[in-house]
């Protein structure tokens, strides 16, 4: 038999399964998340090798999602210096990178800034050649000063030339410094895109301590057969090469992996899916098997970010949510406990009523002491559990794109909290193993293939370069370890390019399959 | 005479997108070319149009061409030097102060990026008191101030001067030219006198801009949401609360046209409730009745924070407050409703101002 380890670190807990190679579950565990997140880690593989009572040596995929990056900006610990190129000059002067950043994080970055000739219209004509010796200038000025660099030209997801061409002449003056290209990473919207390609370029040395964190974790534990993936937040797994040059991608991997493990464990591929925590009910849409992508821009750590996040809301309800009495009103949240539900909550002998104490008082589960919550209303538990169903009934309801009723999946180790009074929609369904669906999620990832470049059409045509795209991203997909016949296209984009030399069309595919047993 | 810094950049920006009636492009780039500025060449003197000198010469800016060229191309800044440059020697006049064409949307900005960086004054008025789509849609053109001289630059350096025979040859001109260099200009127009100024201007919608931001953003009074206060600030009207049940779009010609459907819910629930828009906000019906029609403000609020939501950023499931305005007297003109009125938006419904519309309703 072979197995695959799947792993999801949250702001609370750290989920781990073990799935078989039918993808049926084995084992799936629980475990608090700590601070250095590292250990959690390693406290959820040991507990669920013992559960599980499987060979080790039978682990043939091990898959973490993991906020580690997350975490990095928002606490502004281990980025990286970054040397931002901006290939736009004479345009866009006046506004230079990171303009509404927190100082805080400006300066974890530095203050290594350089606009260049070059960049294009949004035809695809150039605003002005680049200008090699410039290049080479900026080059020596940050030799020894940076540790990645993240260029930006303007309109390069229109066409993406210059940002090569640039990176191929650093090269020759740095050697093999990590480079973000800001084509590879988000789409148009220069300030929000160049804002992504930094926090890219300043998470490598985290994504790299990552990788050998988990390996070192997996080794200690005696897993030494296992292929190590990251989950990436489109529902796909990166190897631990790709994960140090796409770190960003990454980021709120969280949300989509319980949104696939819930399809997956219902066996539903189009609903919304409550995933219902320690703090917060994230809710997603799973389209066609994977997550709907945001459409507005997303703010992470205080920088306005505009690369693929799954579209989410998070709504203030969670097992370790506040509960207040104002007057004649009940206010649910949106402070909670979090993780210290277990000290601070009344049917744990805490003095802090929470969501949690009201289910215990109205018997919709069983946890901690009753007793301890025996004294409160009824009467007003009833008022607070209605109150919290009002919010949630709301935010579902923001996330439907029409009228129509749809199905609900429900996940999440707080999901008992969700009473059957939800509207709107055609069914709910309460999945097994629901507590652990992220790290399902995680476990059963699929992997991809990628292509994004410019064809000339002069010597084919349209359809021709289609196919020769989509070939590309299935090779590039089996390259990345997808079993052939389980390969699927994606989403193909394809752009044409007005006034470019040559009839032109610039073709963005993306293949996905399940990974070979 | 006052001072903008930084943070009433911030409250305009707000209060702008407001005036904006759902158009006139995301005052972000704006706001960020205008706080940059200011940090570099310090805060900018704001004037009331009544300080500014009869015969001094003053100036709107702003950009032409499509705000999602302008998000991805930003200005180099030095465009504005150029127009200045060009401007003085061609018609011989010293410039005085700058102001913006429009209170709504990006255009509200930009002239303060100008303002600090040629160290001029802004006067504290527009041409629209809102948004409109069209270089006649302003209130100098109802009083017969030509667009012309109009001075069209891009980022590289390139500049023209274009004189017309009429404003609309302007608009047809200076339209081709845009998507030559580059889908985003950089343009002066509607250069005027202050005492052509004085006759013609919506006085005072900067500061107007700045207190509805003030009044959204203020943390003071949690008791009351923002959206309320904000009412009460405007004197405007509370339209319609409820939640947007379908949007239906259609880009026809450059202009994104568009209906959103709102379920009332709170005092509204029962009743439905449809906005009309091309670009900006223009027709409101509840029901078979006429609620308000351009040239009144009409703009679509997010109900809990009061934040002014854009045609482009509608979605299902939100919860909105459909606010009214009036509009300008200038504007309730025959000349000013032929202009802007419903009729010249292909609509069959005769202007009637938002004060009687409401009362007829109620």
């Amino acid at each position: 038999m072979k197995y695959r380890l799947g792993i999801d670190v949250g702001g609370t807990n750290t989920d781990a399964v073990i799935i078989d190679e039918s993808l049926n579950i084995v084992a799936g565990v629980k475990m608090p998340t700590t601070l250095d997140v590292t250990t959690g880690i390693n406290n959820a593989i040991k507990k669920v090798l013992v559960e599980s009572q499987i060979n080790k040596h039978e682990i043939d995929y091990a898959m973490l999602g993991t906020t580690h990056c997350t975490n990095a900006i928002v606490e502004r610990k281990g980025l990286c210096r970054v040397g931002i190129i901006r290939i736009a000059a004479p345009a866009t002067f006046s506004i230079r990178p990171m303009p509404d950043w927190p100082e805080s994080l400006r300066e974890a970055i530095g203050d290594n800034i350089h606009i260049i000739k070059g960049g294009y219209e949004f035809d695809g004509r150039e605003i002005t050649q680049l200008d090699y010796q410039e290049i080479r200038n900026v080059a020596k000025q940050l030799k020894g000063k940076v540790d990645t660099i993240a260029l930006t030209a303007v309109f390069s997801p229109v066409r993406n030339d210059h940002e090569y061409e640039v990176e191929s002449i650093l090269r020759e003056e740095l050697g093999d410094i990590p480079i973000s290209k800001s084509s590879e990473i988000a789409s148009v919207g220069l300030i929000e895109r160049e804002n992504a390609t930094i926090l890219n370029a300043a998470l490598h040395t985290v994504a790299t301590r990552t990788v050998e964190g988990f390996k070192a974790g997996l080794k200690q534990e005696g897993i030494s057969d296992a292929e190590l993936y990251l989950c990436q937040n489109d529902g796909t797994l990166m190897s631990a090469d790709y994960a140090q040059r796409y770190p960003i991608l990454t980021i709120a991997c969280g949300p989509t992996n319980s949104i696939r493990g819930a399809s997956y464990l219902s066996q539903n591929q189009n609903a919304i899916v409550l995933d219902v925590g320690g703090t917060t009910t994230d809710i997603g849409v799973i389209m066609s098997g994977f997550p709907r992508e945001s459409s507005l821009a997303v703010t992470i750590g205080g920088a306005r970010t505009n690369f693929r996040m799954p579209d989410i809301t998070a709504i203030g309800v969670g097992g370790g949510t506040l509960i207040k009495e104002i007057g004649d009103n009940v206010v649910v949240g949106p402070e909670s406990v979090g993780y210290q539900i277990t000290e601070k909550s009344l049917i744990f002998g805490g003095d802090t009523l929470t969501t949690s104490d009201i289910a215990v008082r109205l018997g919709m589960m069983d946890l901690g002491d009753p007793a301890l919550v025996s004294h409160i209303d009824e009467g007003f538990a009833k008022k607070a559990l209605s109150e919290w169903m009002r919010l949630i009934n709301e935010g579902v309801d923001r996330m439907k794109i029409s009228a129509e009723p749809v199905p609900v999946i429900l996940v999440g180790g707080g999901s008992v909290l969700v009473t059957d009074e939800l509207e709107g929609i055609s069914e709910i369904i309460r999945p097994n193993h629901f507590p652990v669906a992220n790290a399902v999620g995680s476990a059963i990832s699929q992997v991809s293939g990628e292509i994004n470049r410019v064809f000339s059409l002069v010597e084919m045509t349209r359809d021709e370069a289609l196919d020769s795209a989509k070939s590309t991203a299935i090779d590039e997909a089996v390259k990345a370890g997808a079993e052939p016949k389980s390969i699927e296209i994606q989403e193909v984009e394809d752009i044409p390019l007005a006034y470019h030399p040559g009839n032109a069309t610039r073709i963005r595919v993306k293949a996905v399959g399940d990974l070979c047993q | 005479m006052r001072l903008i810094d930084e943070k009433a950049i911030e409250k305009i920006a707000l209060g702008a997108a407001l005036l904006g009636t759902g158009g006139g492009g995301d005052p972000y780039i704006g706001k960020l070319m205008a706080i940059e500025a200011i940090r570099q060449y310090g805060p900018v003197q704001m004037l009331d149009p009544s300080e500014v000198p009869d015969d001094a010469f003053v100036v709107p800016t702003a950009m032409m061409g499509a705000p999602t060229v302008l998000i991805e191309k930003i200005a180099n800044g030095k465009e504005f030097d150029v127009i200045i440059d060009h401007l003085e020697k061609y018609t011989g006049q010293k410039v005085f102060a700058t102001l913006p064409i429009e209170a709504g949307g990006v255009n509200s900005m930009l002239p303060f990026a100008v303002a600090a960086k040629l160290g001029i004054p802004i006067v504290d008025c527009d041409g629209m008191g809102r948004a409109f789509p069209e270089l006649q849609m302003v209130t100098f053109h109802l009083d017969g101030i030509t667009t012309s001289p109009m001075v069209v630059t891009d980022e590289k350096g390139n500049s023209m001067i274009v004189e017309t025979i009429n404003n609309n040859w302007s608009e047809t001109l200076a339209r081709t030219a845009t998507i030559t260099m580059g889908g985003s200009v950089m343009i002066s127009i509607y250069s005027m006198f202050g005492h052509q100024l004085k006759k013609s201007a919506i006085y005072n919608t900067l500061t107007l801009a700045e207190n509805i931001g003030a009044a959204i953003t203020d943390k003071q009074d949690t008791d009351v949401l923002p959206i309320d206060r904000m009412i009460d600030f405007v004197d405007g009207y509370k339209l319609f609360t409820g939640k947007i049940v379908d949007i239906l779009r259609e880009t026809r010609q450059g202009f994104n046209f568009g209906k959103a459907k709102i379920a009332g819910i709170n005092d509204d629930k029962g009743e439905s409730c449809e906005v009309d828009f091309q670009n900006e906000n223009l027709v409101v019906m509840k029901g078979d009745e006429v609620l308000a029609t351009t040239p009144d403000l009409i703009t679509i609020v997010d109900l809990e924070t009061g934040v002014p939501i854009t045609t482009e950023a509608l979605k299902y499931g939100r919860r909105v407050v459909v606010v009214g305005l009036r509009c300008d007297e200038k504007w309730r003109t025959k000349k000013g409703i032929d202009t802007v009125g419903p009729r010249y938006f292909k609509y069959d419904i005769d202007y009637v101002p938002i004060e009687e519309r409401v009362k007829g309703v109620q």
